[in-house]
């Protein structure tokens, strides 16, 4: 018997599109400030001023969204815990871990049929965590250095000597790109999933409810 | 309230201004360079007859180290155009060792060096220019190694002040792939108190200032991370430059000579630095206030910045080069093929799923309506 089970809850849900937006919105503005390719001729123009401005609004929304999230993780229910990011910790997953990524290269016939996130998945959102954490630092310690000795400069401006700030640069520039090759990923693989788990994969994100067969699941 | 513009003059003792009078500094130069200097050093202006008092009292004893550099800082020190500037700065220090400047040579130079170690120890001034290099192979003098001479001379002295990007960073000497093992004076000498005035050169009037301070206060003014004073590089050049409001409008140059730079667009893509970079150049400007590289249309190279031939490098383009990659190669073009390569591999996938046939699950056992 199918059983329809809540397994996103809405704060997981909005922080999850709050995300997809900021990254989308951050990309843009930060390749354009990164090479801004149209040149302006208008009267009394205030482009680069304005992009930047939505730049650094949208990475105060992106921080906003990823403390949420990190909350969520200890008072959310299961699926959303920060448990379900290691799945690692349990002999179960390990297993799961291998199965998932031999059917993904074609060497293992089956899915790990899971509620939440498969551990292959997992895994990968750990990376885009990472990937976050790592643009709000290098993006606040470059944004600080237009004060030194305020707020921003005294949180993370410590950055600067160590990395570098002008390789802070190229680490917030090339993380772009990385993460336009995680939604690539992110986006496919959900699809995949939708299609291969068929149980509301990608309806779930909107709606927060999946359809489970609770004999498929075999952990 | 309306101040009166004399009030300053009128409050710097009358003998002092004789004093500088008969020494061929006019009480108007004299005044003059009061005013620049208090204003260089981010101080009220009430504080510029201490300052004038200062350059009065001591006559420290300064002992001037040159290292693997280009003699660029004592040339922007020496050649200043405005000579009073000078003329006062070298009148209220006694430079007991230059090796470019002093009259003495040979053993007679090194006595004199010797001599101000130790007749005021701790209490003199140090000042080094260019990188030390671990390799003793390279830059000793008068038979001793340049890390030797450095430990012995910095680490006597009240204060040392390290001029230029090789004294406090590294510079050049120290750039990939380092062939001496340079390193700075702070790196050196790490029990000295360094205060770094990076710049190539560094902005004489920053050492003027750094100078006359250290003589009112007796101490080395506050620093950053990196330990240079805040009063010249406690602002980055990007939020002070002329070029700015072109920066927020989006206007940019994009060849040397082009319609933009004629009309002074702003030189980001032409691989400015000025976002990176903290000097007070826009505000002091160099060669007496004549002008800078982003006046003049070239880009910041941030000199006054650790590592820069290597990190600020290629000059003419915004980012590094990505390690591992040739330099024709910028950072978005492996970016892009890094996308268009995940989206080739996963639409390759996504066709071979398209067949593969998986394992029935619980799940298919449903009513289907065909
Ligand atoms: C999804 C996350 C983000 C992406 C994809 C992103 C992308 C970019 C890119 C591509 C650049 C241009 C870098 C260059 O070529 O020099 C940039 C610049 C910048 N970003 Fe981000 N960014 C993100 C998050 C943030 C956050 C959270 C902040 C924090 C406020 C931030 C602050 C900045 C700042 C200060 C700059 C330099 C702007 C300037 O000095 O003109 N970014 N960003
Ligand atoms: S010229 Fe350089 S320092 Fe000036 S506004 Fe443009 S990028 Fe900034």
């Amino acid at each position: 018997m199918l059983e329809i089970h809540y397994v996103w809850q809405w704060p997981l849900r909005i922080c999850h599109w709050v995300n997809a937006l900021c990254v989308v919105v951050l990309s843009v503005t930060g390749y354009y400030i990164g090479d801004p390719f149209a040149i302006v001729t208008t009267p009394t123009p205030y482009v680069m001023g304005t992009v930047r401005f939505v730049h650094f609004l949208f990475g105060y929304v992106l921080l906003i969204s990823l403390l949420v999230r990190i909350l969520w993780m200890f008072i959310g229910n299961s699926y959303a815990s920060w448990r379900a990011f290691l799945p690692w910790l349990t002999p179960g997953g390990r297993r799961g871990f291998i199965k998932m990524l031999r059917y993904y290269t074609f060497t293992g016939k089956q899915i790990t049929y899971e509620v939440g996130h498969n551990p292959v998945a997992a895994t990968a959102y750990i990376g885009i965590f990472a990937l976050f954490l790592i643009q709000i630092l290098s993006g606040f310690a470059l944004y600080g250095q237009y004060a030194p000795g305020g707020l921003w400069d005294s949180a993370v401006g410590w950055l600067l000597p160590l990395v570098g700030n002008q390789e802070l640069r190229l680490v917030h520039h090339v993380v772009m790109w990385l993460l336009a090759g995680f939604i690539i990923n992110h986006v496919y693989s959900s699809w995949l999933m939708d299609i291969k788990e068929r149980n509301g994969t990608i309806s779930g994100i909107f709606s927060g409810y999946k359809y489970i067969e609770p004999r498929d699941i075999d952990t | 309230m309306q101040e009166d513009p004399r009030s300053d003059s009128q409050s710097v003792p009358e003998e002092i201004l004789q004093k500088w009078e008969a020494r061929g500094v006019s009480r108007r130069d004299f005044i003059k360079f009061c005013t620049a200097t208090t204003a260089a050093l981010a101080l009220p202006m009430t504080f510029m007859p201490r300052v004038a008092q200062a350059l009065e009292d001591n006559r420290p004893p300064v002992i001037w180290l040159e290292f693997q550099g280009c003699t660029g800082d004592s040339e922007a020190f020496l050649r200043s155009n405005q000579p009073t500037a000078a003329d006062i700065i070298l009148d209220v220090l006694s430079i007991d060792y230059h090796e470019t400047i002093m009259a003495a040579a040979g053993h007679l130079a090194e006595e004199a060096k010797a001599k101000t170690i130790k007749d005021y120890k701790g209490k003199y001034i140090a000042i080094v220019e260019g990188s030390i290099p671990t390799d003793g192979a390279y830059c000793s003098i008068g038979g001793r190694s340049a890390l030797d001479i450095a430990r012995e001379v910095c680490g006597n002295a009240a204060a040392t002040i390290a001029v230029g990007n090789c004294a406090a960073f590294g510079g050049l000497p120290k750039a990939a792939p380092n062939p001496t093992g340079a390193l700075s004076v702070q790196e050196a000498v790490p029990g000295a108190t360094v205060l770094n005035l990076p710049g190539c050169p560094l902005n004489a009037t920053n050492l003027t200032a750094t100078v006359v301070h250290f003589l009112t206060f007796g101490t080395l003014p506050a620093t950053d991370r990196l330990g240079r004073p805040l009063f010249a590089y406690g602002k980055r050049i990007h939020d002070n430059c002329e070029r700015r409001a072109h920066f927020d409008a989006g206007q940019y140059a994009e060849g040397f000579g082009d319609a933009g730079h004629r009309q002074g667009y702003c030189l980001y893509k032409l691989g400015c630095k000025g976002p990176e970079t903290f000097h007070n150049c826009p505000t002091v400007r160099y060669n007496e206030g004549v002008s800078w590289p982003v006046m003049a249309g070239h880009g910041c190279i941030g000199c006054s910045e650790p590592g820069f031939w290597d990190n600020k490098s290629p000059f003419y383009r915004r980012l590094p080069n990505v390690p591992g990659f040739g330099v024709e190669t910028t950072v978005d073009q492996l970016g892009l093929g890094l996308a268009a390569a995940t989206a080739a591999a996963f639409g390759v996938h996504a066709v071979a799923s398209a067949f593969r046939k998986g394992d029935a699950m619980e799940e298919d056992k449903v009513k289907r309506e065909e």
